[in-house]
């Protein structure tokens, strides 16, 4: 590169990377020294070497190892539920009838909300709505306070995230099924396939690529959820349905446990990547040409 | 498919939308009907609608400021995003060398990490910039941008690096032959043609900022400063109770997303599309 060529070059990257440098790498790799500390977050107080105790600590704590598996019970669940219904939707919308437009503007809508104002909304369904409805029409199996039973509590973050992403996967779904040439389904149509078998032979294998961009948005959306966990539960009962997120923001910020906290949220990083990459190389595999 | 079942499907679908938007509906009602009202009948249509919880919602939330600092901090960062990260992939893309692919490589590779991994770390990161360069990072609208810059840079610049990978190299060699510097050549011939994914990467970003909690919780603490999910997390600690009130406080932070989608409805959902599928 000639000496004026490179100055133009650090005058267009410079800027941006010295921002991306201060927020994001160097709190990166200064975390990973925090997690092998032990500091309550307070400057004046020193900031302790124990080595890999936080990570044996974690390892140890119910409280986290119950989280991770709350928050794996709520990524499959979400995961099925969030694709099947994107999935149903974006099939219904593409088949050219008259509301289909309006249709697809409604199912679309929930997820410009932020999840934060979600939660609260469905606060009110789930406790107060609920049990109206569970008073009125004397199902109240179903319809009581979902949000103080733990279980429950755990199925209604997963019906408000469902109710967020299920528009944005059909998105994506319609975007694929009209990537597949008519002709195809057609022929096949010709041929004597029917509805069941169209979908399952021919539309299916040809929206793999729609599948593993979904799988891959919903799986670290889902695994990463913190603003509809703190609106609409922020944990409770109990802490059953503090999920992942929000168990490292509580042992930072609640208990102040910064080096702990900061270990935890490494092991996060970790899982995050390990679990997506894996998802997207084993969908690329079975992605077909035609 | 005959006419019929055609007409039937279409019946069913109306019907299926507007049962999935059934949320919305109970939080419109209920925000018009007072105490007694709510717990009769909790589905009904309100008796009058009477704007008294909006009044007072606004007031409580401080509506008006919080909208304001909403849509400073989301327009700035957003329009800072779009020109540092669009400039950078172009010369990530025009300049092959080792360097360029590293750099890249950095960026995607970062796209991994999860806020939460990065908070607290960061936190101190910006309050040592405040301690020793004296540069007021937290608790300010411009320190709340520049971390907003940082975290949406990774994927501006995968987007940008992608799609100029696919602009033609010849138009910007005439204009060098020309005489025009590369300031000139990215603003004048780059810049305009890369009109698609700005708007892509535009409503991606609004979308995200516009509705993000946890970071400006985390850098504002003045109440003056406050965002809208900000305003209503401290709106709905005092209210909860008041589910008229709440409901009325909702729909006002609604609002402005509803009139964002109507205008923008055709790029929002191409930008979505778009924007996932790269």
């Amino acid at each position: 590169m000639s000496k004026s060529n490179k100055g133009w070059f650090a005058l267009f990257t410079v800027p941006l990377l010295l921002v991306f440098t201060t927020v994001v790498i160097i709190p990166f790799i200064i975390g990973i020294g925090y997690s092998f500390v032990s500091w309550d977050g307070i400057p004046a107080n020193p900031k302790v070497f124990v080595g890999f105790d936080n990570y044996a600590t974690l390892l140890r704590d119910d409280r986290f190892l119950t989280s991770a598996w709350h928050t794996i019970e709520f990524t499959v669940l979400a995961l099925i539920l969030v694709n099947v219904l994107g999935l149903a939707f974006s099939l219904l919308v593409t088949m050219k009838l008259r509301v289909s437009n309006a249709a697809r503007t409604m199912f679309f809508m929930p997820n410009l909300i932020g999840g934060l104002i979600l939660g609260y909304i469905w606060q009110f369904i789930f406790t107060d709505v609920f049990k109206y409805l569970g008073d009125k029409t004397g199902f109240d199996s179903v319809f009581f306070n979902w949000l103080i039973h733990p279980q429950f509590a755990l199925y209604a973050m997963v019906i408000v995230f469902t109710w967020q992403m299920a528009g944005y996967t059909m998105i994506i779904y319609i975007a694929g099924i009209q990537g597949i040439p008519d002709e195809l389904g057609e022929a096949a149509r010709v041929d004597g396939a029917n509805l069941w078998q169209r979908l399952t032979r021919i539309i299916f294998p040809l929206l793999m690529p729609s599948f593993t961009i979904c799988l891959f948005l919903t799986l670290s959306g889902a695994f990463k959820i913190f603003d509809v966990n703190l609106s609409l539960t922020k944990g409770g009962p109990n802490n059953a349905t503090e999920l992942f997120a929000m168990n490292i923001f509580n042992e930072i910020f609640g208990y102040g446990h910064y080096g702990l906290g900061q270990a935890k949220a490494i092991i996060f990083f970790v899982l995050v990547a390990a679990v997506t990459m894996t998802q997207v190389i084993i969908t690329k595999k079975r992605e077909v040409q035609y | 498919m005959n006419k019929a079942s055609r007409t039937s499907i279409s019946a069913l679908l109306a019907l299926l939308a507007l049962a999935f938007l059934s949320p919305i509906y109970l939080m419109l009602v209920n925000s018009f009907k007072d105490r007694a009202e709510l717990y009769k009948n909790a589905l009904a249509l309100p008796d009058s609608f009477s704007f008294q919880y909006y009044a007072k919602a606004m007031d409580k939330m401080n509506f008006m400021s919080a909208f304001g600092n909403s849509l400073f901090i989301t327009i700035v960062s957003v329009a800072f995003v779009v020109v540092l990260a669009s400039m950078t992939a172009w010369m990530l893309v025009r300049t092959d060398n080792r360097l360029s692919r590293i750099i890249f490589l950095v960026f995607v590779s970062t796209m991994l990490i999860p806020f939460q991994t990065l908070m607290m770390p960061l936190m101190q990161v910006m309050d040592w910039i405040r301690g020793n360069l004296h540069i007021p990072m937290l608790n300010t609208r411009g320190g709340l941008i520049y971390m907003n810059i940082g975290f949406h840079a990774s994927m501006a610049v995968f987007l940008f690096h992608g799609f100029i990978k696919s602009v033609p190299i010849a138009l910007e060699e005439a204009a060098t032959l020309d005489g025009c510097t590369k300031f000139g050549v990215f603003w004048r011939i780059v810049f305009p043609m890369l009109k698609t994914i700005t708007i892509t990467v535009a409503i991606l970003d609004v979308i995200a900022m516009w509705n993000d909690y946890l970071l400006p919780s985390l850098t504002l603490s003045d109440k003056g400063l406050r965002t809208i999910p900000l305003s209503t997390f401290y709106f709905f600690g005092e209210f909860t109770i008041q589910w008229n009130l709440a409901m009325a406080g909702l729909t006002l932070t609604i609002i402005p997303v509803v009139v964002f989608y109507m205008f923008a409805q055709k790029y929002i959902i191409k930008g979505i599309a778009a924007g996932a599928v790269k």
